[in-house]
């Protein structure tokens, strides 16, 4: 653990000086200073503030005693037991779906077809007004159509009294087909690549300045790369899970989700039934990754049959139907183009790259992103296009684009500076941009290049020996690499209630999600911070639709999004406290200016004078004073998300803003078996705000993980022939394990964004970029051979 | 159906089950202890795994009818330092894994003790060292897909002392 602990005057180890001001609280930022405009906050002024302490997770004993609940875990009277039939054909209808066999089992209830399912509302199609309707991972009608769009869709479900019995019988079920022609094999697909439709991720697919090309032919050193990364599936422990309860016509989900409020809203529309009748839970998710962020098949089928059966049901999907249900990230074919003058300053950065898109579903994956932003160049180029494909629709995946991205993008560097004869890290500060190089905006921080020169230093990078092959142990191939790490940042809106209590206890109220990140905790000590009271007097109440409306866990964006609005119902907590102890002759804060108030050892007070919480409320005869941050009508929630978008759109115009970091790896290759063993590692990260210093490392390390896993091992194999995945197993997709993973030290600088809520950048995707990157680069080092395909597996270097 | 007599964290209770049904399904789906997590239910991953008579299984590759009389401990049975050390060395995130990781580390250690050797021993007819290595290579059956194998090793190194 090498992360800063904000202890009573322990000192920042923030190498340019930054860091908090203890006088003040408030801390200086880096060189480029935009103007902040996020609330200042009378209150974040207490000196020794809890914030970024390593404080063990509030749910930690729930998780190693077997106590927290996932979604799967909820007994009802008389629960049933659902199963899913995939399709085995990629295109077609259905002509029929003998369910005899299967309905005369024993301890079956029903089999539910398109024949006989219910009736079910369209998914909407995706509109601005209302964000939630791009809540649905595909546009199936599930069981309420005879076609068939890919291999895997759900075309029966059996509920049965028993899991046992339910998959057992799923099995008897004997769909025929009509066969229509289908597109499945991406790569052969390449050739009718379209330009990007709409907006990935709310940004655009394509840019230039200058003339790339012409500058890249004219460039006196280049490289002219092709990459290909293949599809990748989450693969979350905890498979995608759900128990419905229907009473009368009011539905109550646990669902395993990354987004309760546009579940909520999916399914009201799907049942129709209105958004007060249906409350979705989801206490704890046992991750997500993204591929719990959107609604798909088993949500829908698992109150589709508690209607149609009358019983409370619950499905959990199998570790195969989450592969054939749940899109993974797209494959990639990239390329990245860089020239440079003899001394190794860009003229011409150059990268395309063409993704897949499901026929029914997904989105344009923002594989050029990270390359608007990272380099000085000339003249730049990047444009994304897609092929459509008759498969499950693809989706978000940790770092969706950037993850892939930056492995094409920095291993271009990688090369770049063998063809230069530059050192990267020298190669990355010849071409360290000033303002955003593609448009000229501000930077509202940017700290990348400290990020390497710290990496440097803990990783040691000055020992190594620049030619490929140059350094070995024992028999190993020793090899080093390093990558640049970058993922924007995002806030979303957020509704929160906090409530003080007469005896100083503090509930927070948001629908957010612990998909592991460590949620409930990080808002536990922002409420802390806001409102000067101990971690230990606070509750925090999320994973249910009847709380406030919480963002959805994505794009790294929960903590800072949920922070925003917690900050300001903190604000409003301490306001009214404040105005109740001005009405009183014996409060020692009457007379005071609230703006010499400081929120701090359980009360307000300015300078030593002041008193508790409980004492004012006491006082006042109140039993609880309420802050709450967002609307409840309707209406209100129209003008919320009107001034969130307005916010969103303004600030992009304003600032480029992102986490990034410099990632350190050491590969070890077996010259005769092409083995690749990752033994060192690590990164350094501008994440801005550290809120909790032990729950941040950890998602960094997780992404690093998840990384490794990406550059090594990870492929979902599709049949070209069927489009059906032959790999839909965890023995089969090689996710890192125990012994994969060497010791990752991580640092942060802690160094808050100006422009971000609490100055938070976000923790959860970043530490994944550049990961793929670092690894091919340190197997170049070891090996000299360059791996352009991902996962750089041993066949490959043999 | 058949019904089997199941010692679980030394209550013995009678449970009616066809022989198809896993020791897992039983635990979860009849006994309510849903501690114990279903995470690939063909035993690559280790979420499932349970003690039995002090052994690591996984749960979901054992037949229920299987284990009539043994001595079953499952997370919720589980009182060790390990379950401390993995929240102070943050030995998890989404905690979907951490049943299985900590009734596998607890049986490990107690297999390490018993000088039994491992793919990356050196000399297996010496007592390993419990090196990291060691730990990792002995604990490669149990998936975090949040990758929290750090904090993990850490705990188990706390505890192993």
């Amino acid at each position: 653990m090498t992360l800063p602990v904000h202890e009573p005057g322990a000192s920042q180890p923030h190498p340019r000086g930054t860091g908090r001001n203890p006088a003040t609280g408030t801390r200086r930022t880096g060189r480029h200073q935009p103007r902040v405009t996020t609330r200042v906050d009378s209150g974040e002024a207490e000196q020794f503030s809890v914030l970024g302490r390593p404080l063990d997770r509030v749910d930690g004993h729930a998780k190693t005693t077997g106590r927290a609940r996932y979604s799967a875990e909820y007994a009802y009277p008389n629960l049933a037991h659902a199963a899913l039939v995939c399709s085995t054909i990629p295109r077609g209808r259905i002509t029929a779906i003998d369910t005899a066999a299967a309905a005369a089992l024993p301890g079956v209830l029903a089999v539910l077809t398109h024949h006989n399912a219910p009736a079910l509302k369209p998914p909407q199609k995706p509109t601005p007004v209302n964000l939630a309707t791009l809540a649905p991972g595909t546009t199936v009608n599930y069981l309420n159509t005879d076609e068939v769009h890919w291999n895997g869709q759900p075309v029966a479900v059996v509920v049965a009294e028993t899991v046992d019995i339910a998959l057992a019988a799923a099995r008897l079920v004997r769909p025929s087909y009509t066969e229509l022609p289908s597109t499945l094999d991406f790569k052969a697909a390449v050739p009718d690549a379209h330009p990007q439709r709409r907006n990935a991720m709310l940004m655009p697919g394509g840019g230039s300045k200058g003339d790339a090309e012409a500058a890249l032919a004219a460039a006196p050193v280049s490289v002219d790369l092709r990459f290909t990364t293949p599809m990748h599936n989450h693969n979350a422990l905890e498979p995608h899970a759900t128990t419905a309860v229907w009473d009368g016509d009011e539905l109550t989900v646990h669902d395993g989700t990354q987004n309760i409020d546009w579940t909520r809203r999916h399914l009201a529309h799907r049942f129709g039934l209105p958004l007060a009748r249906v409350r979705v839970i989801s206490t704890f998710v046992g991750g997500g990754f993204g591929g719990k962020g959107s609604v798909w098949a088993g949500t829908i089928l698992a109150p589709l049959a508690a209607r149609a059966t009358g019983r409370p049901v619950r499905l959990m999907l199998t570790r195969e139907d989450v592969y054939r249900t749940v899109g993974g990230r797209t494959p990639s074919i990239q390329r990245v183009a860089l020239g440079a003058t003899a001394d190794g300053r860009l003229t011409s950065l150059i990268h395309t790259s063409i993704t897949q898109l499901g026929r029914v579903g997904g989105h344009p994956e923002q594989v050029v992103s990270q390359s608007r932003h990272l380099y000085a160049a000339e003249n730049i180029l990047v444009e994304q296009r897609q092929v459509d494909l008759d498969a499950v629709a693809n989706t978000s995946m940790r770092a969706p684009g950037e993850s892939i991205g930056t492995y094409a993008l920095e291993v271009g560097m990688d090369e770049l500076a063998y063809r230069v004869g530059l050192d990267p890290i020298e190669l990355r500060r010849r071409n360290e941009p000033e303002r955003n190089p593609l448009d000229g905006k501000a930077f509202s921080h940017r700290r990348v290049l400290e990020t390497f020169a710290i990496g440097a230093e803990r990783f040691g990078w000055a020992a190594r020996t620049p030619e490929p092959g140059s350094m070995r142990d024992g028999r190993w191939l020793v090899g080093m690499g390093v990558a640049a790490a970058y993922h924007p940042a995002w806030q979303l809106p957020a509704s929160v209630t906090v409530r003080l209590a007469a005896d100083g206890s503090v509930v927070v109220k948001c629908a957010f999600h612990e998909i592991g990140v460590g949620a409930a905790t990080a808002q536990a000590q922002i409420t802390a911070h806001a409102l000067g009271v101990p971690v230990e007097a606070i509750r925090v109440e999320h994973g249910d639709s009847d709380l406030p409306a919480g963002p959805g866990a994505g794009g790294s964006a929960q903590t800072a999004s949920v922070a925003s609005s917690l900050l300001e119902a903190c604000a409003k907590v301490r306001r009214e406290v404040f105005e109740l102890a001005g009405r009183s002759a014996d409060s020692p804060l009457r007379g005071r200016r609230l703006a010499d108030v400081r929120a701090r050892a359980g009360g307000l007070f300015a300078g030593a004078a002041g008193e508790t919480y409980a004492r004012i409320l006491t006082r006042a005869g109140r039993s609880h004073v309420d802050g709450v941050v967002g609307s409840t009508s309707r209406l209100g929630e129209l003008a919320d998300q009107a001034r969130f978008v307005a916010k969103f759109l303004r600030d992009g115009r304003r600032w480029v803003k992102a986490a990034s970091g410099a990632q350190f790896c050491e590969v070890r290759v077996d010259p005769d078996t092409g083995e690749v063993r990752v033994s060192r590692w690590a990164g350094v990260f501008d994440i801005g705000t550290v809120v909790n210093a032990k729950t941040a490392a950890s998602q960094l390390r997780g992404g690093i993980v998840m990384g490794i896993g990406l550059a090594l091992g990870e492929e979902t194999l599709v049949d070209p022939a069927t489009g059906r995945i032959v790999n839909a197993t965890l023995a089969e997709y090689h996710v890192p394990v125990h012994a994969d993973v060497p010791h990752i030290d991580v640092t942060c600088l802690d160094d808050p964004d100006p422009t971000m809520p609490l100055g938070v950048l976000g923790a959860g995707e970043v530490g994944i970029t550049g990961v793929g990157a670092a690894v091919a680069n340190a197997v170049f080092h070891a090996t000299g051979r360059r791996i352009r395909d991902l996962p750089i597996t041993l066949d490959k270097l043999l | 159906m058949v019904e089997v007599r199941l010692n679980v964290n030394g209550t013995a209770a009678a449970v009616e089950l066809e022989p198809r049904v896993s020791l897992l399904d039983a635990l979860r789906e009849r006994m309510g202890l849903t501690g114990t997590k279903k995470g690939c239910n063909q035993g690559a991953c280790g979420a499932c795994t349970v003690l039995v008579d002090g052994r690591r299984i996984v749960s979901c590759l054992a037949l229920a009818v299987q284990y009539e009389d043994r001595e079953i401990t499952t997370i919720e049975g589980v009182d060790h330092p390990l379950q401390q050390a993995f929240v102070t060395h943050d030995g998890f995130q989404c905690g979907y894994c951490t049943s299985g990781q900590i009734c596998s580390a607890i049986a490990m250690l107690d297999e390490h003790k018993e000088g039994t050797a491992s793919a990356v021993t050196e000399h297996v007819d010496e007592a390993p060292e419990l090196t990291e290595d060691e730990i990792r290579e002995r604990m490669s059956g149990n998936i975090c897909r949040c990758g929290a194998y750090n904090g993990i090793v850490d705990a188990i190194e706390e505890v192993a002392g």
